[in-house]
């Protein structure tokens, strides 16, 4: 049966963990993201669908028992805030290492440091690139909605299944706080051991049967040869990952002069920019990623080749995601349009207005 | 006068564990691990436990216990071994789950993992191998490291002012409600070796049994760490380590008394 229920951006991540099929969440309390964990323990969901919750002693300690979990073909997942996450780029790295899917979300706020408990997107980086050591990537999810942080977490468990690599969904304080209106799909239900021994035999550690050789979950390989040919798998991988997974939004790009490309609360935000600007005649366009990596870097690619005469980015950071925004521009087109950054640090936010008239101030510098 | 042998199944009174690989061990020649690994074996298998369960190897000299042993393993981060196994047990609670980790691993950057997972008495067995130096990573100081005893991080011997006191994770581990059995062995002689297999014995049945998490220490040597040949080694733990890590066992909950 289908749900319509009025809840917070943390509290639908809880729910879709619970009716998403998830077997275990890990986590430790961190504002602002604590009412994951809070309403998973409300619901003792063990006793509905069998899905284990834990209180960890650190987020090093539930990175890693994601990392158990995820070794046994399980759904598992943890979720944190921007210090708790930056402990946990160990073992994120070991799971993209040793090929485990799972699921981390983010619910940022602003740095360095122990930085504020206010929203922030200034994990970009740590998101996109890797965070942890080694070459490696995650598929990186930004919702824009309370709806979004409910489905990222089944959309991030499948992803992670079909390409067997950690999911980080990155959100921030503000989705994580804001109550909306969530439609709640049907209970799906757990995986039964039939199924994993199905799905996952040839790697999940569930006890090794007669009929297999055993797994070994690990991302040690000292013969540097094989650590070569593992990566370049790992690098196969993600090419794949970038052909088929790339997500986005657009509004009023048909006839848009000048595009914004903004994630998450932001894009919220310059929605309301562009209703403004649009109002006074000004043709204006937002690109959303969905996934921030993969990156849309072909679809910005496109609108600078078609004409399109400056892209701003309003992003709660110093100015993360506007460089992929320039690469993408850079690499996919002959045409030089500028590509301006538009920021709040530390935890403050702009308004639509705000980010309306840095637009009218760099549309102006263009036209002068 | 001639005496009969008879070679048979029937007469068998020893055998290399079917649960060990064909691998060569990397371990150095008069190590403890290797005699470890086969009482772990041994007893996976005596137990018929071989399908169901799941080994979770540490960063340390160890970490390649899953190329020796015949069951299916989990390689985990340096010193969180207890906490994957933690997650292992809760979301596969029939199985058999242990971690084998070193003294560096389990007790420096594990610490908190270690006394967590033995606080919320997980139903695992821990097996912890203190040779009281980082044997892997060339012979660092670890925490377990006797006062006066040289190594690559205290070249004049370990001194109290500067590092700190070796300490005894086993008896902090005892004294925490979750933790049913804590035992300290050794493997340096025919008759610890058997100790030592009837501990981890005892461990893996509490385990099964679900009373909560038993901690077996095993004091060894690491002859190469230590610089002395095999012999030496054995006779310098007999003499230093076995003095202050006290063999036998520190804490016994029996089943009736949970
Ligand atoms: C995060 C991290 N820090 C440090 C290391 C390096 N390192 C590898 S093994 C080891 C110590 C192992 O010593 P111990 O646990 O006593 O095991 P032994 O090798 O003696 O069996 C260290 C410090 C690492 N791999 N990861
Ligand atoms: S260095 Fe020490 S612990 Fe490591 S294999 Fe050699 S003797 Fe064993």
């Amino acid at each position: 049966m289908e749900d319509i229920k009025l809840i917070k951006g943390n509290e639908a991540v809880a729910l879709g963990a619970i009716r998403g099929g998830c077997d275990g969440y890990f986590g430790y309390p961190i504002t602002p993201q604590s009412e994951v964990l809070e309403t998973l323990m409300e619901l003792r969901p063990w006793e509905t669908t069998g899905m284990v919750v834990l209180q960890a002693e650190s987020e090093v300690a539930s990175i890693n028992m994601v990392y158990g979990g995820a070794a046994c073909g399980k759904r598992v997942m943890t979720s944190s805030s921007s210090p708790g996450v930056s402990l946990m780029t160990e073992g994120i790295s070991y799971l993209a290492g040793a090929e485990l899917p799972c699921l981390i979300v983010n619910v940022q706020r602003g740095g360095p440091g122990l930085g504020t408990i206010q929203p922030s997107q200034s994990d970009y980086f740590q998101a996109v690139k890797g965070g942890g050591h080694g070459d490696y990537h995650m598929i990186v999810l930004a919702p824009a909605s309370v709806q979004e942080m409910y489905d990222h977490v089944f959309d991030g468990f499948d992803l992670a299944f079909r390409y067997r690599v950690p999911v980080m969904m990155l959100a921030d304080g503000i989705i994580g706080q804001m109550m909306e209106k969530v439609v709640m799909t049907r209970q799906r239900p757990r995986w039964t051991a039939e199924e994993i021994a199905e799905m996952s035999d040839s790697w999940a550690t569930t006890g090794k049967h007669s009929g297999r050789e055993r797994n070994v979950a690990t991302s040690l390989e000292l013969d540097s040869q094989v650590m070569e040919q593992r990566n370049e798998r790992l690098q196969a991988r993600y090419r794949q990952i970038e052909e088929r997974e790339v997500r986005f939004e657009e509004h009023g790009m048909d006839d848009a002069e000048y595009v914004m490309v903004a994630f998450g609360s932001s894009a919220r935000i310059a929605s309301e920019t562009m209703e403004m600007a649009r109002r006074d005649g000004m043709k204006v366009g937002l690109l959303r990623p969905v996934t921030l990596w993969p990156f849309p870097s072909k679809r910005i690619a496109e609108l600078a080749a078609a004409g399109v005469k400056g892209i701003l980015v309003p992003e709660l950071n110093a100015g993360q995601m506007v460089e992929d925004v320039r690469l993408a521009v850079q690499g996919g087109s002959d045409k030089k349009i500028p590509v301006w950054h538009y920021g709040r640090l530390g935890g403050m936010v702009y308004s639509p207005d705000d980010i309306y008239s840095e637009l009218k101030r760099r549309s102006d510098e263009c036209a002068g | 006068m001639s005496v009969q042998v008879e070679i048979s199944e029937r007469n068998k009174v020893y055998g290399r564990s079917p649960l060990l690989t064909d691998a060569v061990m990397h371990y150095c020649p008069g190590c403890s691990h290797g005699t470890i690994h086969k009482l772990v074996a041994e007893v996976i298998d005596e137990m018929g436990l071989q399908d169901n369960t799941v080994g979770v190897s540490p960063v340390g000299c160890a970490v390649f216990a899953y190329n020796y042993i015949d069951i299916d393993w989990i390689q985990a981060a340096h010193g969180r071994a207890c906490a994957v196994a933690t997650a292992v047990k809760r979301l596969n609670p029939e199985r058999m789950v242990f971690t084998y980790q070193g003294d560096g691993d389990l007790s420096a950057i594990g610490t908190a993992e270690t006394i967590h997972a033995c606080n919320r008495g997980e139903n695992i067995v821990v097996v912890y191998v203190n040779n009281a130096i980082y044997g892997m990573t060339g012979g660092q100081m670890a925490p377990t490291t006797l006062l006066g005893m040289k190594t690559a991080t205290s070249p004049h011997g370990r001194e109290a002012a500067i590092h700190g006191y070796p300490y005894k994770i086993a008896e902090m581990v005892a004294v925490l409600d979750g933790v049913c059995y804590v035992t300290r062995q050794s493997v340096q002689s025919p008759a610890a070796v058997r100790k030592t297999k009837k501990a981890l014995r005892q461990a893996f049945e509490n385990a099964m049994a679900g009373r909560g998490l038993s901690f077996v220490e095993v004091v060894s040597s690491c002859n190469s760490g230590w610089k002395m040949s095999p012999v030496d080694a054995n006779r310098w733990m007999e003499e230093n380590m076995f003095p202050f890590y006290r063999l036998g066992d520190v804490k016994v909950v029996t089943p009736t008394a949970i």
